[in-house]
């Protein structure tokens, strides 16, 4: 009979020799403390972001306490608060003022389009609409940051394919009526701050789709169905059922959206205007400036604004989906 | 009088597949009745046809009376109890319940009242503070059910309820169910593909097979008088017996059906009967199952525990009741 090759012998012993050697003895040693081969998978990675990372985020922290002495510009490396002092002056507030509420209207605006996205990725799409809808959203990722910001200020100058298309459709009064708007207008699109607010949204917007549709996918479709069951109007629906279960998804896709926001200086340095992003003032204050202490301190305030920000979402319940 | 629901010639295809196929059908306001078939049957199709969450491609339905084609689920005053309860995970159990009052706009202090005796009423006082998911299955079980039934809905259906719960846990809420449905007097319409359970709580059971309706009537009906060999088949299990055999016994040419627990079983020396051999014993704690082959038709035969039973492999004559045999409907 076949079965019998494969069954143990009558001879065969219960219990198997250990396989000797240092092999085996660790083997049976990860097997009998499945903590200590967890501690030695974590520590290298714990290591790197301990000393490394976290090490380097403290020194920028410390550096923040000194001061720059204005006639020698030597740093003085004495705790002081000046420089956060010097934070609060009326251009700089303008600057953090500025980012912050760049960084919330790109949130806002990515949650608003990336959430249909995510709702008909993670209901609809099957198969190959559902590769096609990864390749859609990664694609963009892969190719480089700078080329694509190029791109777009191409697109959105005065000559760009936007500016001839609304022309095409006479629509040019549009734009024209938009630019001559105060704060959000300008020269053309690619020096003002709608140009930075659009690049901003089309560079971030994967961040926010990936975890809305995440959020989406965990949320079963009888959920849907029971509300609409227990008398709810789609409008309903989506305000007391899908929004609150995909909260936990826009919240960490805002959290991307909005830090990523606060830090960058590349964007805003090559499409919109002349006037200073945090980022920016960070670069300027450390390079040309020279003044290592302002630009740490000017990098202290995204970490302290999120930590607000996180803070608040969970009051607000965001997480209680999880 | 006007049918709880009514299906004329419904037919839901899907491609090419066609889930519910003409189907039939009348339940009757107040009534207590089963969808029974196995998966892939179109019961559950058809459930979901009442509730509105699949429209048909053919045919009309009618909800007391009112057509209901193209009206929304949340627009039927019909409300369901889900498989796997689809409770909803970021509201406690009070507002779960409440869910249904709440988008209608009913007042807070007044549906949370609603919903506190709707719990009292699935005997969960006191637990609208709790998570759905610290609840255990049959509690989660109750408070779909209490959900579904605070806002007085005029059909109530239910699909495959019990389905995740142990047996006894099963048989509690099958009783419970049953008592309730006959205090409150709504039209419960129920999925099950277990016919233990709707013979034991229906008032009338429909047997589904590929889309179509077998056979529908009380569950005396289904399980003493099967129309055709599925549904003898598929309602506690009976014998189905071919025409040249059932010739020899009711002198027609016609499919038979015989309940197991209709044939008796004798040593092959007790005298006439059809004679057969013990395969092998099921022991089932109150009965015993025997399972027969007689000349190469296989049989079952249910036997009181304690019966004194061949051994198996032995010869063994099989007598019934000739007016036990049932026959059936189906073209020989």
């Amino acid at each position: 009979m076949s079965l019998d090759a494969a069954m143990p012998r009558a001879s065969a012993p219960a219990i198997l020799p250990g396989s000797g050697g240092l092999r085996g003895a660790l083997s049976d040693l990860f097997w009998r403390k499945p903590k200590v081969l967890l501690l030695l998978m974590l520590l290298p990675p714990v290591l790197w972001l301990g000393i490394v990372y976290i090490g380097s985020l403290f020194a920028l922290l410390a550096q923040s306490f000194f001061s720059i002495d204005e006639y020698s510009g030597l740093i003085n490396r004495q705790f002081t608060l000046k420089t956060y002092g010097d934070l609060l002056q009326a251009a700089n507030l303008d600057i953090i003022l500025r980012t912050v509420t760049m960084a919330a209207l790109v949130t806002l605006a990515s949650a608003i389009i990336a959430f249909p996205i995510a709702y008909y990725a993670a209901r609809y799409a099957r198969g190959r609409w559902k590769a096609l809808f990864y390749l859609g959203i990664m694609l963009p990722l892969w190719s480089s940051y700078l080329v694509k910001i190029y791109a777009w200020k191409l697109i959105l100058a005065k000559e760009g394919i936007l500016t001839w298309l609304f022309g095409k459709l006479h629509l040019q009064w549009l734009i024209d009526a938009w630019l001559s708007l105060p704060v959000v207008g300008g020269n053309s699109l690619s020096v003002s701050f709608t140009g930075t607010f659009i690049v901003f949204v089309y560079v971030w917007l994967p961040f926010m789709i990936l975890p809305v549709q995440a959020a989406l996918e965990r949320v079963p479709g009888n959920l849907v169905e029971a509300s609409s069951d227990l008398g709810a109007s789609p409008g309903q629906t989506f305000r007391n059922v899908l929004f609150p279960l995909a909260l936990p998804g826009i919240v960490a896709g805002s959290i991307f959206t909005f830090s990523l926001t606060l830090g960058d200086y590349i964007i805003p340095q090559i499409i919109g205007t002349s006037r200073l992003f945090i980022g920016q003032a960070v670069y300027s204050q450390q390079g040309t400036a020279g003044n290592i202490p302002l630009a740490a301190a000017f990098t202290v305030v995204p970490i302290v604004i999120m930590g607000f920000y996180l803070w608040g979402a969970k009051r607000m319940g965001a997480f209680d989906a999880l | 009088m006007t049918s709880a629901v009514s299906f004329q010639k419904v037919s839901r295809h899907f491609g090419s597949v066609r889930a519910v196929d003409a189907v039939d059908l009348d339940i009757v306001p107040g009534e207590f009745f089963a969808m029974l078939g196995p998966s892939g049957s179109g019961k559950t199709t058809c459930l979901r046809l009442i509730a509105g969450f699949e429209q048909p491609t053919s045919g009309s339905i009618s909800i007391f009376g009112e057509r209901a084609e193209g009206v929304p689920p949340y627009r039927r005053n019909v409300n369901t109890v889900f498989q796997d309860y689809a409770l909803f995970p970021h509201l406690n159990v009070l507002d779960n319940v409440a869910y249904g009052l709440m988008v209608k706009g009913v007042g807070k202090p007044e549906r949370h009242k609603a919903a506190e005796e709707a719990l009292s009423l699935v005997r969960l006082p006191g637990y609208g503070a709790r998570r759905p998911g610290q609840l255990s299955g049959g509690q989660r079980q109750r408070v779909a059910l209490a959900r579904a039934l605070v806002n007085q809905p005029k059909v109530l259906l239910l699909d495959e309820p019990l389905g995740a719960l142990d047996l006894k846990l099963r048989e509690n809420m099958q009783e419970e169910l049953k008592s309730l449905q006959k205090a409150l007097g709504i039209t419960f319409v129920f999925v099950t593909h277990d016919q233990g359970e709707a013979l034991s709580m229906a008032d009338r059971v429909a047997v589904f097979n590929d889309g179509k309706i077998m056979q529908i009537g009380t569950p005396e009906d289904i399980y003493q008088r099967p129309k055709t060999r599925f549904v003898a088949d598929f309602v506690g299990s009976s014998n189905v017996l071919p025409p040249d055999f059932v010739q020899l016994y009711s002198g027609q040419h016609r499919w038979g059906s015989l309940r197991p627990e209709s044939i008796r079983v004798g040593r092959a020396a007790s005298g006439e009967g059809v004679s057969a051999r013990l395969v092998s014993t099921n022991y089932l704690g109150a009965t015993t199952k025997l399972a027969l082959d007689a000349d190469g038709l296989r049989l079952h035969a249910i036997v009181p525990a304690g019966t004194a039973l061949p051994v198996e492999g032995e010869a063994v004559v099989l007598t019934f009741n000739r007016e036990h045999l049932h026959l059936m409907d189906e073209p020989a």
